[in-house]
């Protein structure tokens, strides 16, 4: 389902609920929203709960995955995990060592979780951050154009490109780039994030890392960015029939002021809305990519502990992903509190 | 030298359907200080003849013939000289101000937005006492300017746009149907503000409205335009009272007068529906809903002729020979 | 005087049924007069049916033999040649082959998995916009939830802790992608409710079912259809994205299998690269035809809509 669905299904909820929307002050809403997340994050850990220590016939198992524990390690693991009592003393005893940080030991290496999660926790980030700022940036400057020409020729080319970069499977032109730039004509790198010697530090180590970067980078920009594009695009074409750009224009303002000042900022708001229902787009991206580009990030991560199964890992994983989205949600809803003078509603 | 003058306005807007024209050749003329009623149903063009004056018609639309302002045709204007005249030679009050204020900027913001524009010398505190003014004139607290669109009524959202209408007082004002979708104890609040700053001001004004009642207590001259073309105009009292079209005459008669023994006994209302632009009918294009229709309509479309002193009306029945004709009939 | 002549009596006047048959003819063919001005809609529905018809022929264009590797005897990872126009794979197989049986498996899990998804998705919107209050908020929660929730993520864990299998992989996708088509349905649901028909039907004693299905549900289908075709694009790239990862089923190699074992054996980045790009390719323009035909579907039905084209 894409973002586009449902922003029209967004769009169709607000026409019809809009009804009398007193403003009722920003602590009031935010507090109402952060609640909201806090509340959405525990189902997170109800879930978890539920499919890795409830599911399975033997949790022990999928804790250790032990073939042969002794009775001492066996009594070890049950008083840690609290497994073998009631059911909520189990959920509570959970919460307490996730919130202490105590994810569970990795199945490969038996590592803790968390140390695991925190050493791949930068790789991704910049990952996935520098490719989220690009495409947002060219993104919207592409969409804003393309709504405003509309039928242009750059309209139609970009929005024949950024379709067709919506339907390719993410990882697919990861590979395709991967064989072309870097196996056939070998000017990137085909894997990791440093040259095996260590790149060295300072100017030459960042230059090896760009090195490492670019190919991945470029990758999870064009993806993104046909999402991003297309959003903005089919909002701008939303605001253009509006009453209030003609009274713009009436007022003497050229035609790159309207659209600016006054058509710009009305699209830019449903467009946080949709780009925020497809945050979970930007983590699936990340996954695959790293994985194509053996990228030593969560992702790739992730990966691993999928073929193990290395269950503690993937754990620990799908909680980290799924908070960050829940904060990336939670700080685009509050962004839009602020910047939409309607929404301030409890 | 009048202030506007149209000149054979025509405007079709190409459709997927084909050309449609919403406008056919409109000839008008307003001198400073007059005002002038633009009265018909809707789907007559007079929206589309308001927004053509300040030639903000979407790019579908061919506009042909002259709008001369103050001497200067609009159509043909350069754009920079256009955008000079536009809100501070003439402004629109725009029907609908539900959305015509962008909802996401503040009300003060947007009344000093062509102000700025328009006159670069002036400061922004010095805009913002003219918008505190400006909303003293138009009956709102000056606090407003701080508010956003949603947080108003209608009748508050129109008193808004008078107040940034009149911002760069301009010479002339298009009022298009200023008061519809207004409660009715408003609707006379807002027309006696604008009528009112008007009078005030010496402005020149074109009211468009469907309801003639209104039109001819606010106005100096009366315009009834039927199917894109205007088919009689004269003093605003004497049309209402009097009119010669019969379209005009329906229209008038349309609003009862409170005490007038004539009018409630008058059979009232006109059969049928407005014509579609895309299809209008041969001849006349009033023929097929007219009480008095001749053979003759369905077949000449009758140009506008002398009905009176400073008044005229595009009927068969109006024509000098018309009158002789019908003798002649009776005699033979 | 002469008698009357006798004549043949009158046509009886059409049934009701008969009358709601011509309505629904011509109501179809308005609509497919809206349809057919979009170029790419057309363009995506065509190709659409002729991929339907390759892969129902699969079994015609190539045998189903060319999929075992045990009896192939071409070399492997071998570029085009004129018993494999595509090329072969690691163990030989033909590319092409296995392009087309492929084109049945990822259709299959694409459409079963929307279907499980727009009925979820459909209940749950409808059942929301009806009753209202206490159920839609609950409801809405745990559409919110699911939406919130990143999906990758959940559908790892969730085919990793119930087991690999084609089932599994429609039950993830479907789960997971419900949400989306539940609020839509939920909007259109609402806005249906309001309607005086509803009103008169509850007036004559209409019980709940009957009224979500008699009335709202076939005012909300034309919506959920353009939604499903719009989804399938969805589940398609999803299937495609949990093959490659590793959580599909080899043994039913879909395109996204062959994406899998084309770049983890080194074979398509080395050998044969046509083994990598082909399936690729066949995505993109199936998720381009169900996108276009989507949302041509929902320019036909919603003229609102059309603007944004």
């Amino acid at each position: 389902m894409t973002a586009l669905q449902a922003g029209a299904g967004r769009a169709a909820e607000e026409r019809f609920e809009r009804a009398d929307s007193r403003p009722t002050g920003l602590p009031r809403s935010l507090a109402v929203k952060v609640g909201s997340a806090l509340l959405t994050l525990l189902f997170v850990l109800v879930f978890n709960f539920f499919l890795f220590r409830v599911l399975p016939a033997n949790p022990a198992k999928n804790l250790t995955r032990s073939n042969a524990l002794t009775a001492a390690q066996l009594a070890e693991v049950n008083k840690t995990f609290g497994l073998g009592r009631p059911l909520p003393a189990q959920f509570w005893n959970y919460v307490v060592q996730t919130l202490h940080g105590n994810l569970g030991r990795s199945f490969l290496n038996q590592e803790p979780v968390s140390t695991l999660i925190g050493s791949r926790l930068w790789p991704t980030i910049l990952l996935v951050g520098t490719s989220t700022v690009l495409s947002t940036i060219i993104g919207v400057w592409i969409g804003i154009r393309g709504a405003w020409h509309r039928g242009s020729p750059f309209d139609r080319v970009s929005t024949a490109v950024c379709n067709t970069l919506y339907a390719m499977p993410d990882f697919w032109l990861g590979m395709v780039l991967l064989i072309a730039f870097a196996s056939k004509i070998a000017i990137f790198p085909t894997a990791g994030m440093h040259n095996p010697d260590g790149g060295g530090a300072g100017l030459a180590g960042t230059g090896d890392l760009l090195w490492h970067l670019a190919l991945p980078c470029l990758v999870l920009t064009l993806v993104y960015l046909a999402e991003y594009s297309l959003i903005m695009r089919s909002s701008l074409l939303d605001e253009l029939n509006a009453d209030y750009l003609t009274t713009a224009r009436a007022k003497g303002l050229r035609d790159a002021m309207v659209r600016r000042r006054h058509a710009v900022p009305n699209a830019l708001l449903p467009s946080i809305t949709l780009i925020m229902l497809n945050l979970g787009f930007v983590i699936s991206g990340a996954i695959t990519t790293e994985v194509v580009f053996s990228w030593p990030g969560l992702g790739q991560l992730s990966y691993i502990a999928l073929n193990a199964p290395d269950y503690p890992v993937l754990e620990g994983a799908f909680l980290l992903f799924s908070a960050a989205v829940i904060i990336a949600n939670l700080i685009a809803d509050v962004l839009l509190t602020v910047f939409d003078p309607r929404v301030r509603v409890a | 030298m009048s202030l506007l003058e149209l000149r054979d306005l025509a405007v079709t807007y190409r459709t997927a359907d084909g050309r449609v024209p919403a406008v056919r050749g409109v000839s008008l003329r307003l001198d400073e200080g007059q005002t002038l009623g633009i009265a018909g149903e809707s789907g007559c063009g007079k929206s589309t003849l308001a927004a053509a004056v300040l030639r903000l018609l979407p790019r579908t639309a061919t506009v042909t013939g002259e709008v001369l302002f103050q001497d200067e045709d609009v159509l043909t204007m350069r754009w920079g000289r256009l955008r000079a005249v536009r809100w501070a030679g003439a402004s629109i009050v725009f029907q609908g101000a539900m959305h015509s204020l962008n909802p996401v900027q503040k009300i003060g913001k947007q009344i000093a937005e062509p102000i700025l524009l328009h006159e670069p010398k002036v400061t922004p505190a010095a805009a913002a006492k003219r918008v505190a003014s400006l909303l003293e004139q138009v009956g709102l607290p000056a606090w407003r300017a701080n508010g956003y669109p949603h947080e108003l009524s209608g009748g508050q959202k129109q008193r808004i746009m008078i107040a940034m209408a009149l911002a760069c007082s301009p010479n002339l004002i298009v009022a298009d149907e200023p008061t519809t979708a207004l409660d009715v104890m408003i609707q006379a609040q807002v027309l006696r503000l604008i009528t009112g700053l008007v009078a005030e001001r010496g402005i020149s004004m074109i009211m468009i409205s469907h309801d003639l009642s209104v039109l001819s207590v606010t106005c100096q001259r009366l315009a009834v335009m039927y199917a894109g073309r205007v088919v009689e105009e004269g003093p605003a009292h004497e049309v209402f009272t009097g009119a010669q079209h019969p379209y005009a005459q329906a229209l008038a008669f349309a609003f009862p007068v409170i005490g007038d023994e004539r009018s409630r006994l008058r059979p009232r209302g006109l059969g049928g529906d407005p014509p579609d632009p895309a299809d209008l009918p041969s001849g006349c294009s009033f023929h097929p809903r007219c009480p008095v229709a001749e053979p003759e309509c369905t077949s000449v479309e009758t140009a506008l002729w002398p009905a009176g002193p400073a008044r005229v009306a595009a009927c068969i029945r109006v024509r000098p020979d018309h009158a002789a004709a019908s003798l002649s009939e009776e005699a033979g | 005087m002469t008698a009357p002549p006798a004549t043949a009596p009158a046509p009886a006047p059409p049934s009701a049924r008969q009358l709601s048959w011509a309505r629904r003819r011509r109501a179809l063919a308005a609509f497919w007069r809206e349809y057919r001005k979009d170029r790419s809609g057309v363009a995506g529905l065509i190709f659409l049916i002729v991929l339907v018809i390759l892969a129902l022929a699969a079994p015609l264009l190539a045998s189903s033999r060319g999929l075992s590797a045990a009896l192939s005897t071409n070399p492997a990872n071998a570029g085009p040649g004129w018993h494999y126009p595509l090329g072969t794979d690691a163990d030989g197989r033909s590319v092409l082959t296995e392009l087309i049986w492929g084109a049945r498996i990822s259709l299959l899990i694409g459409f079963t998995a929307t279907l499980l998804c727009i009925v979820i998705g459909a209940v749950v919107g409808i059942v929301a916009g009806h009753y209202g209050k206490v159920t839609d908020n609950l409801l809405m929660r745990v559409t919110d939830w699911f939406l919130v929730v990143p999906f990758l993520p959940l559908a790892i864990v969730l085919a990793k802790t119930l087991g690999p299998s084609l089932g599994v992989i429609i039950f993830v996708i479907g789960i997971t992608s419900w949400p989306g088509t539940a609020r839509i349905i939920r909007a259109q649901a609402m806005a249906v409710e309001t309607r005086p028909y509803l009103e008169r039907s509850r007036a004559l004693g209409a019980g709940h079912t009957h009224q979500m299905i008699r009335h709202v549900l076939p005012n909300v289908m034309p919506l959920l259809l353009a939604n499903t075709i719009l989804t399938v694009a969805g589940t398609i790239l999803a299937e495609t994205t949990l093959s490659f990862l590793g959580l599909g089923d080899p043994l039913r190699p879909s395109w996204g299998e062959m994406l899998n074992q084309a770049f983890f054996t080194g074979g398509g980045s080395a050998g044969n690269q046509i083994w990598l790009i082909a399936p690729g390719i066949a995505i993109i323009l199936v998720v381009l035809s169900f996108t276009m035909v989507g949302h041509a579907l929902e320019s036909a039905l919603d003229p609102k809509l059309r603007e944004r084209r």
